[in-house]
């Protein structure tokens, strides 16, 4: 099993025509046939694009036709920091069910605003400033490198693209393999977070163990720590590993994602740990040691 | 970006936020001047630097006994005498570091007989994902403090984007503050224009501390701190021209034209690195084996040859710099690409420090090769850990 994505998603790309999401639509068709069925651009509807293999997809006007010519239920955007507001809105006004946004650079107050739409919508929204989605053998959405995935057993979730990349790395080459990577992003003011997912791998009967890497800035990371003692309590737990990145960053300084900030006295990354601790995950001290920390936690 | 108090002020006043008058002022041949434009017969002088704490703050060049940053003065001789003591020296606060800001520009305003010190600030909520009010009786401290030792006296106000501010929320603001007559009447203008100017204006924050009571009963805009949301800069073409680039380190401004992430830092290995996240864990892991980094830097993921001989070259200007690490886990990012623009950056600039270079993912064979074929003193890594403990070992000898 894994969450979210499987060989099932049909995906529509929102910035198809572009230079990103065309390198990254030719990777995503090749990575297990993951099911692009569309692009859109509101001046190209009804051309056909054309990948550098002789790939081919139809463009539709808008999110609302492909959805309903396609059968699409999630769609990727790639479309550039000015509009990418507007496409998730439009992507939300179409109700696509799944909508993740790879997009770095999208202004604070845009995002306030998509949020108030998502809050009274149906579609998840799964960044924007992330890396996507992975689930191996079966369906990739965004720029996760696939090669370094492994079909398996750990659920992966961080708010770090290439901090990902390391875990699932790790976890490959120490055998264990992932049942779904999520990247959640880097931005302030995102569509899914940590508690989404992690509820989501608690419930998933694959995913038998959990590696979550945060970084500094705001309170998701102790929220899902919260979140996950009371789930014990309920007795729904899994052995986790994790990391968080930021611990030497200067405070008041914005380190590359806009969100990963240590303002107004909160944010940090020691309370970050020490939450993450008190809620049974071990916190590796090395980025490079995130598979041995989880398989040192498997031992028991 | 952050702006100073002075055009924070103006800004502020143009969305009718009630801001005292003032002048601001490069030379101490202005200062007569500008204070005769004021009514008087009380001044402030005020430091403009990019760093909070400003009045506690002492000037290096003035001794321990010197007044601070931001004084009173009660004659226009007084504001004279000010200013031939501030501008140009430097100023240190809790917030600039030991080195200290100089200062190069002052702003003389009107004073105000304050009845009540409060603080105000707005910023992106991000558990709600709204912009909210922090509000707080306790006013002209340091409001971190506030919250660490009496976080009941703090109240957050959630903004509904579709509603704005409502009655409701200006009246939840004015029971906060403990506000009556004139100015629980000025609230209600104050508020709205300073949520409107957060809007319109992408700011990140703004921060009013104090923002205050007069002895006449109105509110008064006594401070103002603004930061700018760098992501929507490219919408605000008046935001833009408000940058001081004497404020900023030169290295980031540099990197700022390259579009590179980029963070002086004090330590002395340089960092160049693919992701945020990776970055930062970069540098968490040098303070591991014991070093600092010198910098934060991302090149990001779509990064051509160009931009990452730029960044090179940014890192091994740094007189600092003793060592460098590269770490690089490609996804979009191609090692071959890292690979050719550090040999580029090298082959212009030259290498007078250990370089460790970590290479992972996309075309990762191809970049080892063109590294190790380019007859460049360069220690391969294996992983994150390899890395570090190598350019560490470099650096001690």
């Amino acid at each position: 099993m894994s969450i979210l994505v499987n060989k099932n998603t049909k995906v529509l790309v929102q910035g198809l025509t572009g230079k990103t999401g065309t390198f990254h639509t030719e990777q995503a068709l090749a990575y297990y046939g993951t099911q692009m069925v569309g692009g859109i651009h509101p001046k190209k509807g009804g051309e056909t694009w054309t990948g550098s293999k002789g790939e081919t997809l139809p463009i539709f006007t808008s999110v609302a036709e492909a959805k309903e010519k396609t059968g699409a239920d999630a769609s990727v955007i790639y479309v550039p920091p000015a509009g990418a507001a507007d496409a998730i809105i439009e992507a939300i006004d179409a109700e696509i069910p799944f909508i993740t946004c790879i997009t770095e650079g999208i202004p604070v107050m845009d995002m306030v605003r998509v949020k108030a739409k998502l809050d009274k919508s149906k579609s998840r929204l799964l960044g924007p400033n992330c890396p996507g989605i992975l689930t191996p053998e079966e369906c990739k959405i965004g720029i996760m490198p696939g090669s370094i995935f492994r079909k398996g057993s750990v659920g992966i979730v961080s708010r770090s693209g290439t901090l990902t990349y390391e875990a699932v790395f790790q976890t490959s080459n120490e055998g264990l393999g992932q049942t779904t990577a999520v990247g959640i992003g880097g931005d302030p003011v995102k569509g899914t977070e940590f508690i989404d997912v992690l509820e989501m791998f608690l419930a998933d009967e694959a995913t038998t163990s959990i590696i979550m890497i945060g970084e500094i800035g705001g309170s998701a990371e102790e929220d899902a720590a919260q979140f996950l003692i009371d789930e014990a309590k309920k007795g729904r737990k899994k052995p986790m590993a994790g990391f968080i990145a930021g611990r030497t960053a200067p405070k008041g300084r914005t380190m590359g994602h806009a969100g990963a900030v240590v303002s107004g006295g909160k944010g940090d990354a020691e309370s970050k740990i020490a939450a993450m601790e008190a809620a049974g995950i071990k916190v590796s001290p090395s980025p490079a040691r995130l598979g041995k920390t989880l398989v040192e936690v498997l031992k028991g | 970006m952050n702006i100073h108090e002075y055009q924070a002020k103006a800004l502020l006043k143009g969305y009718g936020a009630p801001v005292a008058e003032g002048v601001a002022i490069l030379s101490v041949d202005e200062a007569e001047a500008a204070a005769r434009q004021l009514p008087g017969p009380l001044y402030v002088v005020k430091s403009q630097i990019h760093a909070g704490g400003r009045g506690k703050g002492k000037f290096k060049e003035l001794g321990p006994d010197a007044k601070g940053g931001v004084r009173l003065a009660k004659s226009i001789e007084e504001v004279v005498a000010h200013a031939k003591d501030m501008l140009g020296n430097t100023l240190v606060t809790a917030q600039t570091g030991e080195a200290g800001k100089q200062v190069n520009r002052l702003y003389i305003e009107d004073g105000a007989d304050i009845a009540r010190e409060l603080y105000c600030s707005l910023l992106v909520d991000r558990s709600v994902g709204r912009v909210a009010f922090v509000v707080s009786t306790e006013g002209g401290m340091d409001i971190e403090a506030v919250a660490h030792d009496t976080p009941e006296k703090i109240h957050t106000i959630a903004i509904d984007p579709e509603a704005g501010v409502t009655a409701d929320d200006v009246a939840k603001i004015v029971a906060a503050l403990a506000l009556d007559g004139a100015a629980a009447e000025d609230a209600k203008s104050l508020f709205p224009a300073l949520y409107a100017a957060f809007n319109e204006k992408d700011m990140s924050l703004l921060e009013i501390n104090p923002l205050i009571v007069m002895t006449n009963g109105h509110l008064r805009v006594l401070d103002a701190k603004v930061s700018f949301d760098g992501n929507a800069l490219f919408r605000h073409d008046d935001v833009r021209a408000l940058r001081d680039e004497t404020e900023e380190d030169t290295k980031e401004i540099e990197a700022s034209k390259w579009d590179l992430a980029y963070v002086a830092l004090d330590g002395n290995i340089g960092c160049m690195v693919n992701g945020a996240g990776l970055a930062m864990a970069t540098m968490d892991i040098i303070k591991l084996y014991g070093k600092e980094p010198a910098n934060f830097c991302d090149v990001g993921g779509g990064a051509g040859k160009e931009k990452v001989a730029a960044a090179f070259k940014i890192i091994t200007a740094d007189p600092k710099v003793e060592g460098i690490l590269v770490n690089i886990f490609g996804g979009i990012m191609k090692c071959d690409v890292i690979a050719e623009g550090v040999i580029a950056a090298v082959k212009e600039v030259g290498l007078k420090v250990p370089l460790v270079v970590r290479l992972e993912g996309t075309n990762v064979e191809l970049g080892k090769k063109i590294l190790n074929e380019s007859g460049l003193a360069i220690t391969a890594a294996d992983d994150l850990d390899d890395a570090a403990k190598k350019i560490v070992a470099a650096i001690n000898g």
